[in-house]
């Protein structure tokens, strides 16, 4: 009887005692002296990005004593890890998001506004290059987060294969279309594009791309308009150069990640490939030489269609934010400040290949080159802000994995006609408004 | 989603104790064996009543970005979410079918091949020879892997340009023409339920090889002394002795691979068309759109169905047993 009474008392104290390890085991997460980052990945791996951001992140922590644990994420997996947070409340303190996001993020009321107040703890609006801040947020409200780097679509193309085929970068979509098509050889493996077909933002950012050029509207009142002739004539105008002109290696649909896509590039196996800026950092670490490939705009349809507008990138980049639940929010607006500050903006752009996000950055020679001076003149001239609307994030998702899926249906031999896309694009379209 | 599944039938028969000779129990007695079990209880509230019963009533919200932070403010839809998941001809609906279709599929032919291997590498390993050890391990190996380990091995395998199984098939053997994909089309439902099978058959082997052992040799010797080869013994005694095994081992197998999300997602991410199984279809569907309400109303059809499986799947048996 006694025994029993005391396996009785053992196991009850036992049971308190899980109890009690449970509830104090979060709580630690976030003092005040550490802080946690989520990172996207900018590098070429996400080792890459960890060995960069190291070094700076124990400067921050020299300097104000705080030490950051960093984690960074890769791209298939950003959005849904952030959302996630948003739900459960337990996330990062602050976090990098695709600027385009952020107009739906901000929506979530997960993330600290930057009023006056708060964006004069981090240098104050002169502090950043106007254009960028329109991709922050909503119009006509504080915006939810700060641009970090800055970034915009090129045509990179390899100079030697173009030399060998005796063409000169393209002018027009029409040209790079017949240039594509001399430099391609499938007997010897060599293709006129490359492209990272299986990726699902790069199949958004070109689907608003080309379909602005053909005069689509993504949202008309919070409406979307996803099948609109224009987008179809948008989307195959992507998707035809593996589907119609054959000017891509099938294999392409399965590409997912940067590193497939740089690597052939460097080793010659395509002539060209749309990608955004910080590309230029990964082409030279696969071997290939500044000297050897070159960058332009990439070109737009001539004459545009009716309605259509110069558009030869979004304002592409990746923007900071803090989250609300941080239990530092001075520390991490700190964090913010030092990794926006003019010095750390030379060193993480000229390492990842990315545009600077305050003037003063670019007095550095590393900013004076003619790549960068093209992707400046692409902002400054032909690139638009995609929708800055809550909806936003699901036309990616949704637009996105449709042009995945045309491609994957391209490569594997399927017809892809302009009936086949608007057939997929309706059913995005519907999903979306069911959805909402 | 992953249940703990009891067997009613299979409880251990209870001994009959002497009637009426027994003293009444003292109070201590009584209280322990419930206190002892509160723990598992707390634990299965916690673990999976209650995040079903939020996951239910989720289902009738409009649960969108709007709301995630704060989701207690989400409006009211009813039975909104329903309607849309099971609306045949909206897309949403129309594909949540195909995607429960798809699994289906996959579950019939892994079930049958992991069971069919599982039980014809137990039969062969059930005498003893030299090695049998080496190879009983050996076959376990794809159970010991970690999932994600193995499932990215078979998708470099799987690759189109640079995969082992195009270099074997293509150029090596020459069963097939040129280097056709494997992770993008129609092939893609077959890499799935390959590796699938592979993952899955050691545990069937496993689970056979123990319930062989229950099987007496002197039955086996009789069959064998009564002139019957080694199929009809395998049908006539390994099999009707292996029923209870056979039983609880195709459920688990069953449940297991339904429900299974790891191998498909590893392997595509986001899966294409032809091996769109339900349960990324459902995490994709409240992701892409931010609806979790209808990822959530989703969900409860999901368990209702897998609920009527099993219960269906249980109370069959049991009638059998009864009647039999």
């Amino acid at each position: 009887m006694k025994a029993r009474g005391i396996a009785a008392l053992a196991a009850s104290a036992m049971l308190a005692a899980g109890l009690a390890a449970c509830g104090s085991g979060g709580d630690n997460k976030s003092s005040p002296k550490t802080l946690t980052y989520w990172a996207s990945n900018q590098g070429r791996s996400i080792q890459q990005d960890q060995q960069v951001l190291g070094p700076e992140l124990k400067k921050f922590e020299a300097k104000t004593g705080i030490k950051v644990k960093l984690e960074v994420i890769g791209w298939p997996d950003l959005l849904n890890r952030i959302l996630a947070a948003t739900s459960s409340g337990q996330g990062p303190d602050v976090v990098n998001v695709g600027n385009t996001w952020s107009a739906s993020l901000q929506a979530t009321g997960a993330f600290q506004a930057f009023d006056d107040a708060t964006i004069a703890k981090v240098g104050g609006k002169a502090k950043f290059i106007p254009s960028t801040l329109t991709s922050a947020g909503a119009p006509g409200k504080p915006p939810a987060f700060v641009p970090i780097y800055g970034l915009a679509y090129g045509l990179f193309y390899n100079k030697k294969l173009f030399a060998d085929a005796g063409i000169k970068p393209p002018q027009t979509w029409q040209d790079l279309v017949t240039d594509a098509k001399k430099l391609t050889v499938p007997a010897k493996k060599q293709y006129g594009v490359g492209m990272l077909g299986a990726s699902y933002t790069e199949g958004s950012h070109f689907a608003f791309m080309f379909g602005a050029q053909n005069g689509a509207k993504l949202f008309d009142g919070g409406q979307p308009g996803f099948d609109s002739p224009q987008m179809v004539a948008g989307v195959k105008q992507y998707v035809n150069l593996l589907a119609g002109d054959k000017v891509v290696d099938p294999t392409d649909a399965e590409y997912v990640n940067d590193s497939d896509l740089l690597k052939d590039f460097a080793k010659g196996r395509f002539g060209m490939m749309m990608i955004q800026s910080y590309a230029t950092a990964g082409i030279q670490e696969n071997g290939m030489k500044a000297s050897e490939f070159g960058v332009v705009p990439i070109p737009v349809l001539n004459p545009l269609p009716a309605g259509g507008r110069k558009v030869s990138s979004h304002v592409a980049g990746i923007n900071i934010g803090v989250f609300k639940n941080t239990k530092n929010k001075d520390g991490a607006l700190k964090l913010v400040d030092f990794l926006t500050s003019p010095d750390e903006q030379k060193i993480l752009n000229g390492t990842f290949g990315d545009l600077p996000v305050v003037p003063e950055a670019y007095n550095d020679p590393k900013f004076q080159t003619p790549e960068i001076q093209t992707f400046k003149d692409v902002l400054a001239n032909s690139a638009e802000t995609l929708p800055m609307i809550p909806q936003e994030a699901q036309f990616e998702t949704l637009v996105g994995n449709t042009v995945k899926q045309l491609i994957a249906d391209a490569a594997s031999g399927k017809t892809v006609d302009d009936q086949a896309i608007k057939n997929q694009l309706t059913a995005a379209n519907k999903k979306m408004q069911s959805g909402g | 989603m992953s249940e703990t599944i009891t067997a009613p039938g299979d409880a251990p028969a209870r001994v009959p104790g002497k009637p009426g000779g027994r003293r009444r129990p003292p109070r201590g007695r009584k209280v322990l064996p419930y206190l002892l079990l509160l723990p598992a209880l707390i634990a299965e509230l916690a673990i999976h009543v209650i995040p079903m019963l939020v996951g239910a009533w989720m289902s009738l919200l409009h649960l969108t970005q709007f709301f995630i932070r704060n989701w207690t403010a989400a409006p009211y839809g009813g039975l909104t979410n329903y309607r849309v998941a099971m609306d045949l001809n909206g897309p949403v609906g129309k594909d949540l079918l195909h995607s429960f279709f798809v699994t289906v599929a996959v579950t019939v032919l892994v079930v049958s091949g992991a069971w069919l291997f599982g039980l014809a590498g137990s039969v062969l390993l059930d005498r003893p020879f030299r090695g049998r050890g080496a190879l009983r391990t050996l076959f376990l190996v794809p159970y010991a892997l970690p999932v994600f380990t193995a499932v990215i091995t078979w998708r470099f395998m799987f690759q189109r340009d640079n995969g082992m199984v195009n270099t074997v098939l293509s150029d090596e053997l020459h069963i097939q023409h040129g280097h056709p994909f494997w992770l993008l089309g129609g092939n893609s439902f077959a890499a799935l339920v390959i590796i699938n099978i592979w993952r899955l058959w050691p545990f069937a082997f496993l689970t056979l090889t123990a319930g062989l052992q229950s099987i007496p040799g002197d039955l086996h010797e009789a069959a064998a002394i009564d002139g019957a080869g080694f199929l009809r013994r395998l049908r006539s005694v390994t099999l009707p002795l292996l029923r209870p095994v056979n039983r609880v081992l195709l459920l688990v197998l069953f449940l297991w691979t339904f429900n299974d999300f790891n191998t498909a997602y590893i392997l595509f991410d986001l899966p294409p068309t032809s091996a769109d199984v339900i349960s990324i279809h459902i995490y994709n569907a409240s992701f892409i759109t931010w609806n979790f309400g209808l990822g959530s109303a989703m969900s409860v059809l999901l368990l209702a169905f897998l609920l009527v499986v099993t219960l269906g799947y249980l109370g069959t048996g049991r009638l059998r047993r009864r009647y039999a």
